[in-house]
């Protein structure tokens, strides 16, 4: 059985704007039968705000929750406001999903993001930027649900997915067949390499945010065992250190700097250091 | 409540709990003891055996097995049987068995070996003929389970047995019988069927025992190496409470297995014939009169499973769902797939399987309330030109 927040139990067993528009302005659809859920979603407009909007599902609790969410969170917006909108917005809204259901709302995010490039094409505009990324020209890497490269990288993005199997529980990308399992495992590691180079820090900088995390993190857990720690130099990746206190001497110091002192630099830091003592 | 979802597991018998009671209370001694305490004990297990022998059809109570549960049965026969037939690499099973021998066929492939699976139709019925081209000299083993846990649908295991055998006489055959056991006859005695698995609390026995008939002159290594018990085939200190809990139920089961192809099948036709007669959009998955009396597979088309099961589960309804959205996988169920249901029911499959429990004012609820739920759930789809044809079709 799911846990279910009381807002998805809320919203499944009554949904809020179930039905058709017969004169919508925009329709949005994603999802399939084959698939085992979709979507269409009616908007109806005045000027560039959204006056109403219903909506029809074929799914399960967690899509029709995140459907009728979907609709109350549009109506009464304008257009720049809704494009804004996220796959995990959608979740926050219901209080949360269960991990294996956040697919649920990625395709309410599509629906709504189909129906503004209607929209926008409809109007002559040029293409738009979405916060999932998908553009017309990406290339599908999930043929079995028709899931494309950006959909994975923004979903990866905005969730901080790091495994093949969060992005298939986000993205359904990889849940058939599972033959595209190996390009997800690149995408992800493609991204979060890109990720952690972009952020290396100058050697100042490394030796700033080393000593923020001793102080903050490192030093507080000592003080409560009547030790502390100091820092005394930065060489390359390897952070030498001086227990003081109770912890000097201590005959579990070896361990406090391995498991504790380095484990918590190595997550917040940089991977690649290691702590010694001198 | 109202539990229709005893394919997935049943509640205790009261009489079973009885009889489980004094071994984990004042006779607990470990049944190979040497003093008059153990004899008790002991003695329990004998007769839970001799029971089990009753109820599967055996000749000899020497050719039971107490295992821990209907997959164990499975791993200990299949992987027991390869493991002294390491020259014969082909072995055979179907689309539709359960995941315990599906996914254990899947690591045997990896290992070297290569397996068939056999199709069924859209029915449920398994190709005979197909099975019977397969075999080859070279079959170490054929796994055909009795009843499908998803549709109810009884292979002819007995008639599956003489071909095999026919074919191949050394190729095992394997028979999980964990849907069948205390819904049909089964005697295998008068069969060809090697070894045959089931699993207690499908029969009203608690989880966790489970059961392995094996024809004297198979040959197989143990799961579990270690001490004598279950004569060197499966060491480990003998569950006696659950032991004796799985004879009660398995000589309860053969006394009402009357009621269950009388009664129970009647309240499951009932309650078939009430849904597919109010719900315009219900479709029955396998019409076959070979299924097992208490299950039934009804489809709801162009509305998705979980959604189904939740609004039931708001009435206090129990069932369960092939579709993918309940199991945390993507897929949905490989059984129905097989079969070939279309797209459209395919989500918004439900099953329901009734128990010798099972009362008639619990069927007239579901019948009752029903039409009213899938009203409200089909307003939702997306699909409705599709489900007005399909109103006016149905009339």
């Amino acid at each position: 059985m799911w846990e279910y927040s009381e807002k998805v139990l809320e919203h499944y067993r009554n949904p809020r704007n179930v039905g058709k528009i017969d004169d919508a302005d925009i329709i949005g659809e994603a999802g399939s039968l084959a698939c085992g859920d979709s979507l269409k979603l009616y908007i109806k407009l005045d000027g560039n705000v959204i006056k109403d909007a219903k909506f029809q599902t074929f799914g399960c609790g967690s899509a029709v929750a995140s459907s009728s969410i979907l609709t109350e969170m549009i109506i009464g917006k304008t257009l720049d406001e809704v494009k804004k909108i996220t796959n995990k917005d959608i979740a926050d809204a219901l209080g949360g999903l269960p991990q294996e259901k956040m697919h649920c709302s990625v395709m309410g995010q599509e629906a709504l993001e189909d129906a503004l490039k209607k929209y926008y094409k409809e109007d002559g505009w040029e293409e738009i930027e979405f916060p999932s990324g998908k553009k017309e020209s990406d290339k599908v890497i999930c043929t079995c649900f028709n899931v494309t490269e950006g959909q994975i990288l923004e979903a990866v993005k905005i969730n901080g997915l790091k495994t093949v199997e969060e992005v298939t529980n986000y993205t359904k990308a990889g849940g058939a067949c599972g033959r595209c399992k190996g390009a997800i495992k690149n995408i992800l590691e493609e991204y979060w390499n890109k990720t952690s180079s972009a952020e290396e820090l100058t050697p100042t900088q490394k030796i700033l945010k080393i000593n923020k995390v001793i102080d903050q993190q490192v030093s507080p857990q000592l003080q409560k065992d009547g030790g502390d720690i100091e820092l005394v130099d930065v060489e390359g990746n390897t952070v030498k250190v001086k227990l003081t206190g109770m912890c000097s001497g201590c005959k579990n110091a070896s361990m406090t700097i391995k498991s504790f002192v380095e484990s918590i630099l190595k997550d917040k830091v940089d991977s690649n250091l290691t702590v010694e003592q001198v | 409540m109202i539990y229709f979802d005893n394919n997935a597991t049943t509640k205790i018998d009261e009489r079973v709990l009885e009889e489980m009671l004094p071994y984990f209370k004042e006779d607990y001694a470990n049944p190979s003891s040497m003093y008059d305490f153990a004899k008790k004990p002991a003695a329990a297990i004998k007769e839970a055996r001799g029971k089990m022998k009753d109820f599967l059809g055996a000749n000899n109570e020497k050719e039971i097995f107490f295992t821990s549960c209907g997959s164990e049965s499975a791993n200990m026969a299949i992987k027991g049987t390869l493991n002294c037939n390491k020259g014969k690499k082909h072995i055979i099973t179907t689309k539709v068995e359960h995941p315990c021998v599906l996914n254990l066929y899947k690591s045997l492939e990896k290992e070297g070996y290569e397996a068939d699976y056999i199709s069924v139709d859209s029915e449920g019925q398994l190709d005979i003929d197909e099975l019977k081209s397969k075999i080859r000299k070279d079959t170490a083993l054929v796994s055909v389970m009795y009843a499908n846990n998803e549709t109810g649908v009884i292979n002819p295991v007995e008639e599956i047995a003489d071909i095999v055998k026919t074919k191949s006489p050394e190729t095992i055959f394997f028979v999980d019988a964990v849907q069948a056991g205390g819904k049909i006859p089964i005697n295998v005695k008068d069969t060809q069927i090697d070894m045959l698995g089931v699993s207690g609390h499908k029969f009203h026995a608690p989880k966790g025992v489970g059961a392995l008939y094996i024809r004297p002159s198979v040959r197989l290594t143990p799961l579990i190496n270690g001490g004598h018990q279950e004569r060197g085939l499966r060491a480990g200190t003998e569950n006696v409470p659950y032991i004796a809990g799985i004879g009660k139920a398995a000589e309860l089961a053969l006394n009402s297995l009357n009621y269950e192809m009388t009664e129970v099948k009647r309240l499951r036709d009932k309650l078939e014939d009430g849904i597919l007669k109010n719900v315009f959009n219900s479709r029955l998955n396998s019409s076959l009169k070979n299924r097992v009396p208490n299950t039934s597979n009804i489809g709801f088309e162009y509305v998705e499973g979980e959604l189904i099961l939740l609004h039931l589960s708001d009435i206090g309804v129990c069932a369960s769902s092939g579709s993918a959205c309940t199991s945390g996988s993507l897929e949905p169920s490989h059984v129905l797939r097989a079969m070939g249901i279309p797209f459209t029911a395919l989500h918004g499959s439900i099953r329901f399987s009734l128990s010798r429990f099972t009362t008639e004012k619990e069927v007239d609820f579901v019948i009752e309330k029903l039409p009213g739920i899938m009203e409200k759930l089909t307003s939702i789809s997306p699909y409705q030109d599709e489900l007005m044809k399909l109103k006016q079709r149905r009339g």
